[in-house]
């Protein structure tokens, strides 16, 4: 019974997805250990959160770009709506709920549902579009949820909420806190994101994005994805599970925006920009599109890539430039691509090979 | 009278937004790519005049020409050593690849030019025409003037060269122009020559205005011109010059009547909404899709 | 088989954990030693620091760094005391700054110049305060750098001191002078950065105090990092307005476009700027004539002629080609006052760092010091410094003090 559990992980239907999740598993284990015995710098421990959020984000725009085929350029809009409900319920929540581990599930659901809503909102128009069109318009949106969220005054003291927009016409009583304030962001928030609830973040967004693939509206998305109009045309209708995939896109960006946020005691709207967007698309084109396996380790190495080159100082970015624009020729090299191939066969002929000896 | 100079202001401000929209448009039109470099190459552009202008004490028009030509070398040779390997792969992969380059040209700004500000000097010298009580800048006249010659000549290129042919017909289908004997490869040069040299344009009259030369400079324009381009129609010429002057009006009327802070908000969302109603944008041409 | 993927994937993992080893190991040695000691070892002691040595901010940052680097080699060549610096690049982000601060707690960070702008500074003031490390910033000038709830102004951390002034000093300081100075102009419009704590922290406190002292604004027009070129509606406005006076609480980067855009429309009131304005005559090709007139509330000038700033100015412009601005001084104070304080309190590399900063923090509460910033400068317990602004106005393309 227990061989045929085992057996059923590593079918052909689920070995991907099971591989996947012992990455992260076993990488979750070693690093908690290295953490606990002090093994493990500071530096990569001020890396840990933010790399979960990362991942996430990227798991939810892969679902975007790798399986409906939509290029979606304002992830980083969905991340900063997620990022400040997050703080602000983090923060409104503070007496109420001391648990910082509840308060973090708390504002992660938050700002999940938040950034669902958005995604729902902002989904009735983009997906009308197609191509180019639709990316340009979800970098629209991207762009107007930050010059918004620049705009935002929120705060809260014994009376209730106070808000206002454009102008900060918050008068708060003594010993009010103010969650949102315009361009300056959120500060004082209490750092309550932790790797472990991080790394519980990762494997529920991959459950979600993996029953969402291999479901019959799945394949349909992909079916759609390949061609529409031939998907259209056996009667496949694609537009509600199109709309089910942005939305729970959005809602990963969010809860990763609100992981994020929730890890740092400053956070400036302007940090949510066009280049976040694009920082997390990186990721999911290094990785391999709908490649989950992929876009999670794509991102670590390239949220640590920095990091390696710290010592270069000034040189830096310059020569993360290099390599990404690198790795982009190398992989996409026809010489290169025929090598693979070549590996690939001789590598799966080894296997049938064991395979027929077993 | 203080809406007309807004007005004014906006066409001047969208003259360039229009150059570089150029930019965009062209090489969109034919090599289906979107070039988020070519921000950068203005940057290069307007270092480029700024050292002719200030550190060899060239005249205007000749260092207009120096900037011109060191862009016009440039996106070439960007193109030919990081697009033209990509001719084959996935857009995504082109798209990556220009961002790459974009931090590629800011890094290498910053390390030979410091990133400290430089002050493009007065080029044009200062004034302004007196128009029934409302005051138009000599540099905003010109601005609008040379915006007005460049997308002239730029039509006539297209619509009257063999060159320019060869471009139209490499942007309807590239296989077909092969068949008739187009170097598909030499159009896209081609293309990417004239792009970056319109970048350079853009450069001078961008750094005339708002004299600042530093390495970030062309990533906030590049990215309004880019709208700009895609509100006109991605792919159209006259798309790009009706966008850009629209964007550069409606970005100063909507910051004086309404809230300087949310201007971009407002910019961005008349461009949903135009896409809405017209999927290709004002001038762009419909595309039919084939099974 | 599943061989082919697992294999795969175990590969992928591998990469990562040699990266996480590598990079973990590897990182305090990598450390970047911008200036090492002279005499290396157990001896110095080890200053850090971050602020944007890239992006759009790299301009402050490298100053910082350049003017930390003269500084701690002018302590070092005297024998006694040395410094170790090592400055990290954060862009100018809260995400990479705490990053930064991961590296420079590898590399073994004794105390601090934390970091050169304000948000980043106050990402990562909780940091520094729990584990208590002394860090004195140059120029990172909000009260949420020192206090953990800025609004109230309340929790000081009690470790992070300013060498710059806070901004809400120089927003009272600019009003009073305008309320005793009513020859300048009556109409005064505010033109300030809106996404940048240093900018309305100095509007916010200035409005208040125009309020008090009966100043007469007849306009405030804002923009932000993306906006930063075009104030052709900014002015327009403040010319209808009929303001004689303009307040520019920002650095002179969007500060000479102002100018440039004033002067092509012929707007010409009386302008005037606080210490981010200071710089503004070194910009590389800055038509000088633009910026006559200008007034500024500054702590230091690079054209002041005591010996001090002289043998600063010329360090500087040798080395690095440029003339140092105002982040630059107050950097070059910031090491010094921490070498005082060391002096003083007879601080050694081999003490610990909770004791290093218990005798930092108690010479700062105390001591007076003098610099280029300013003389008799002193610390409040918050953290907050006290130094006298100059009144500065620009004169045939220099800096002339105001005489009183």
């Amino acid at each position: 019974m227990k061989k045929n559990i085992f057996a059923s992980m590593f079918d052909q239907k689920h070995r991907s997805r099971t591989v996947t999740y012992l990455i992260v598993i076993v990488s979750y284990i070693v690093l908690e250990i290295l953490m606990k015995t002090g093994n493990l710098s500071s530096l990569f421990t001020s890396l840990l959160v933010p790399v979960c959020a990362y991942i996430v984000a990227a798991i939810g725009l892969n679902l975007n770009v790798g399986f409906s085929g939509e290029l979606n350029l304002g992830q980083a809009g969905f991340m900063s709506v997620g990022a400040f409900t997050g703080i602000c319920v983090s923060g409104a929540l503070g007496g109420l709920i001391p648990n910082t581990v509840v308060r973090l599930l708390a504002s992660l659901i938050a700002g999940a549902l938040m950034a669902a809503v958005f995604g729902y909102l902002i989904g009735v128009p983009v997906l009308k579009l197609q191509g180019d069109y639709l990316a340009i318009v979800t970098l629209a949106f991207g762009q107007i949820i930050k010059s918004v969220i620049t705009n935002i005054y929120l705060g809260f003291d014994g009376t209730g909420f106070h808000m206002s927009f454009v102008d900060n016409k918050v008068k708060l009583e003594p010993g009010g806190k103010m969650l949102l304030n315009g361009p300056m962001g959120a500060t004082g928030t209490d750092r309550i994101a932790t790797f472990t609830v991080g790394v519980l973040l990762i494997l529920a967004a991959l459950v979600i994005v993996y029953n969402l693939i291999y479901s019959r509206s799945g394949r349909a998305i992909m079916a759609a994805r390949d061609n529409r109009i031939a998907a259209e045309s056996i009667g496949i209708s694609v537009s509600k599970t199109k709309m089910l995939a942005f939305v729970v896109s959005a809602s990963l960006a969010g809860a990763a925006g609100a992981l994020f946020g929730l890890n740092y005691s400053t956070l400036l709207p302007n940090k949510f920009d066009f280049n976040m967007s694009i920082l997390v698309l990186v990721y999911v084109v290094l990785g391999g599109l709908g490649n989950m396996t992929g876009t999670v380790t794509a991102t670590v190495i390239l949220v640590l890539l920095p990091e390696l080159l710290r010592s270069l100082q000034d040189y830096r970015m310059l020569i993360y430039a290099v390599i990404l624009i690198s790795i982009m020729l190398i992989s996409n090299n026809e010489n290169m691509k025929v090598t693979a191939e070549r590996l690939k066969k001789k590598l799966s002929r080894k296997n049938l090979k064991e395979a027929g000896n077993e | 009278m203080a809406f007309l100079s807004y007005l004014i202001n906006g066409l001047g401000l969208g003259s360039v937004y229009a150059i570089i929209a150029l930019g965009y448009t062209m090489v969109y039109g034919i090599a289906k790519m979107l070039n988020f470099a070519h921000g950068d190459i203005i940057m290069i552009g307007a270092y480029a005049a700024f050292f002719a202008l200030n550190a060899f004490h060239l005249p205007l028009l000749v260092a207009v020409l120096f900037s011109v030509a060191v862009c016009t070398v440039l996106g070439v040779l960007v193109e030919r050593l990081a697009y033209k390997p990509l001719r084959q792969a996935t857009s995504l992969s082109v798209l990556i690849t220009a961002i790459g380059v974009s931090y590629f040209l800011q890094n290498s700004a910053q390390l030979l030019w410091s990133s400290a500000t430089k002050v493009f000097p007065s080029v044009i010298s200062g004034g302004a025409l007196n128009l029934g009580g409302v005051s138009v800048s000599y540099l905003t006249l010109i601005t609008v003037l040379v915006c007005i010659v460049v997308m002239t000549c730029l039509t006539l290129f297209i619509n009257r060269t063999k060159t320019g042919s060869a471009m139209r017909a490499c942007s309807e289908d590239k296989g077909a122009a092969t068949l008739m004997g187009i170097n598909v490869n030499r159009i896209i040069s081609i293309t990417f020559a004239i792009g970056s040299g319109l970048a350079a344009i853009a450069a001078v009259l961008l750094c005339a205005t708002y004299p600042s030369v530093y390495p970030t400079l062309g990533s906030m324009p590049g990215i309004k011109a880019f709208t700009a381009a895609v509100f006109g129609g991605i792919g159209s010429v006259p798309g790009a010059f009706l966008g850009g002057l629209l964007l550069g009006v409606i970005e100063i009327l909507a910051k004086a009547y309404i809230s300087t802070q949310l201007s971009d908000a407002i910019v961005f969302t008349v461009l949903i909404i135009v896409l809405l109603i017209k999927p290709t944008g004002l001038l762009g041409r419909k595309i039919s899709e084939k099974v | 088989m599943t061989f082919n993927k697992l294999m795969k994937g175990m590969l992928a993992a591998a990469t990562v954990f040699t990266m996480v080893a590598c990079g973990g190991s590897s990182a305090p040695a990598s450390g970047s030693d911008s200036s090492s000691a002279a005499s290396g070892g157990n001896t110095a002691i080890k200053i850090g620091g971050s602020g944007p040595l890239t992006g759009g901010a790299a301009v402050y940052g490298n100053a910082v760094k350049n003017a930390a680097e003269i500084a701690v080699e002018e302590i070092n060549a005297k024998g006694g005391l040395q410094f170790e610096l090592n400055f990290q690049d954060d862009a100018h982000d809260t995400e990479k700054a705490v990053t930064a601060y991961g590296a420079l707690k590898d590399w073994g960070m004794q105390a601090s110049i934390l970091t050169v702008t304000s948000a980043p500074g106050a990402a990562v003031a909780p940091l520094y305060s729990e584990d208590g490390i002394f860090a004195i910033t140059p120029s990172g000038s909000s009260l949420a750098v020192i206090y953990k709830d800025a609004a109230n102004q309340t929790g000081s951390y009690g470790n992070i001191f300013q060498m710059c002034f806070t901004d809400p000093n120089q927003g009272t300081a600019s009003a009073d002078y305008l309320a005793a100075h009513k020859d300048l102009g009556s109409k005064i419009a505010v033109i300030y950065k809106n996404d940048e704590n240093y900018s309305t922290g100095i509007r916010d406190k200035f409005v208040n105090q125009a309020a008090e002292v009966g100043l007469d604004i007849v306009y405030e027009g804002t923009f932000d990092d993306s906006n930063a070129t075009d104030f052709s509606v900014q002015l327009t406005q403040a010319k209808e307005n009929g303001a004689d006076i303009v307040f520019l609480p920002i650095y002179y980067d969007p500060a000479s476009l102002i100018l440039k855009q004033a002067d092509s429309m012929g707007y010409a009131p009386t302008f005037f700027g606080v210490d981010g304005m200071d710089g503004i005559l070194s910009l590389e090709g800055f038509d000088k004539s633009l910026a006559e007139g200008v007034y500024l509330l500054t702590p230091f000038s690079a054209d002041a002629s005591d010996d001090l700033t002289a043998n600063f100015v010329t360090k500087y412009k040798e080395k690095f080609g440029e003339t140092p601005n105002q982040f630059a001084a107050d950097a070059y104070d910031a090491i010094y006052a921490i070498a005082m304080a060391c002096e003083n309190a007879g601080v050694t590399a081999d003490m610990s760092t909770a004791d290093i900063t218990a005798a930092l923090v108690s010479q700062f509460g105390s001591m007076t010091f003098n610099g280029l910033t300013g003389s008799d400068v002193t610390w409040a317990a918050t953290g907050e410094v006290s130094k006298a602004p100059k009144a500065i106005i620009i004169k045939d393309g220099v800096y002339v003090g105001v005489q009183d």
